[in-house]
């Protein structure tokens, strides 16, 4: 894998011009996160497995852990390897469920 | 700049969509067999696919002087219908003799289950009993790390199967490495909403470099943008990547994949079609 000067923009160049398109993305993050502290039954939504595996992706975001889109990935991702025995559903949810591995 | 749409469901697109589409610089669509959204009832819904794939949608193209081919496939939605898919294989051959068709695709895992590993390594026989190109879904979200493993597996239990002419697409960051390493071609396709932003595929493409890659729209019924690539083509220009780093991505190389069909060719671009590759990557 190439890494290291790979972008021909420097750092500069790169805030310069990446810097509020990302700003905007982080607020509408924050934005999501409010609007579930107002939601109108009050649930905690850590109970909820897909926001459990948000929460360690925020970390990670935060963190200054090398290759973050690889570790956030993970983090969303089924780590088993064995087939399911049937279709389950159709589509997938966005995040792994621990659960759902349970027979 | 020319480039060629490696991965478009143009049934699911309007005909302004293919005008779009060659206003800028597309000269080429591959278009894989797919999931109408629904399942279809009986494998005779297949067959009037396939002609829709290989009668209608290339006159469509022409239209606007865009080259079109085909990839069919039972898709992998559709893949744990054990008896329909057996059904379905027996009518493809048939239509594999047609100039139009470059390969068996778009094939693979959904919810990586053993009826659909089952159907996908069907077809993976059938491509190889009849020297065809593969293109193989990867799956959606949580299920694309396992799902992109267990077919790596699989593939590489296929006897006479050459890596090089095998795109496994969908892929992502934790997926790319794994299949490049593997020496398969790595696709990247550009949602609005899912799968790769123009800006992280042009990330991965500075992490993994450009040999063997691709990118795609994947554009279908949901959100996507047939458009896309040329939309990767400014991100690319954007952090200053030259136009021949460009060309090697949006052309070259789905030039270099598709070639090895021995059937496709750009006539109106003085590319004619080549006898199919017997290199072997891995």
């Amino acid at each position: 894998m190439i890494k290291n000067g790979s972008c021909p923009l420097t750092t500069g160049q790169i805030i310069d011009e990446y810097f509020i398109e990302n700003r905007t993305r982080l607020l509408e993050l924050a934005a999501f996160l409010e609007r579930i502290d107002r939601s109108a039954d009050g649930v905690d939504a850590r109970r909820d497995f897909r926001m459990t595996a948000f929460h360690q992706a925020l970390h990670v975001v935060a963190s200054n852990i090398p290759d973050k889109m690889d570790q956030i990935q993970l983090i969303f991702s089924d780590p088993t390897i064995e087939p399911r025995e049937k279709l389950d559903a159709k589509s997938a949810s966005g995040a792994w469920n621990p659960a759902s591995e349970v027979a | 700049m020319y480039y060629i749409e490696m991965h478009g469901h143009m049934v699911s697109r309007t005909t302004d969509d293919y005008r779009e589409m060659a206003m800028a610089g597309c000269v080429a669509v591959s278009e894989p067999a797919f999931w109408a959204g629904w399942d279809r009832s009986s494998a005779d819904g297949f067959d009037d696919y396939f002609r829709q794939l290989t009668e209608f949608e290339p006159k469509r193209a022409a239209q606007v002087s865009i080259k079109h081919v085909t990839w069919l496939c039972l898709n992998p939605k559709e893949g744990e219908d054990r008896r329909l898919a057996a059904e379905v294989l027996k009518r493809i051959p048939k239509y594999l003799d047609l100039s139009n068709v470059v390969g068996i695709g778009e094939i693979g895992l959904n919810r990586v289950t053993k009826n659909e590993i089952a159907t996908f390594n069907d077809h993976v026989q059938l491509a190889l009993d009849f020297n065809q190109l593969i293109l193989i879904h990867t799956p959606h979200l949580e299920d694309k790390f396992k799902g992109t493993r267990v077919t790596i597996e699989n593939l590489a239990r296929s006897n006479g199967l050459k890596a090089n002419r095998v795109l496994i697409d969908h892929a992502e960051e934790h997926t790319a490495g794994m299949i490049l390493d593997a020496g398969f071609y790595a696709g990247f396709t550009l949602y609005p909403n899912t799968k790769v932003s123009a800006a992280r595929a042009v990330d991965m493409i500075e992490k993994y470099g450009s040999d063997r890659v691709t990118v795609s729209s994947a554009c279908d019924w949901g959100p996507s943008v047939p458009t896309a690539v040329p939309q990767l083509m400014l991100e690319m220009r954007r952090r200053g990547h030259s136009e021949a780093a460009i060309r090697k991505v949006v052309f070259e190389n789905p030039l270099e994949f598709l070639m090895q069909s021995g059937k496709f060719e750009l006539p109106r671009l003085g590319i004619r079609a080549a006898v199919p590759s017997a290199t072997t990557v891995s």
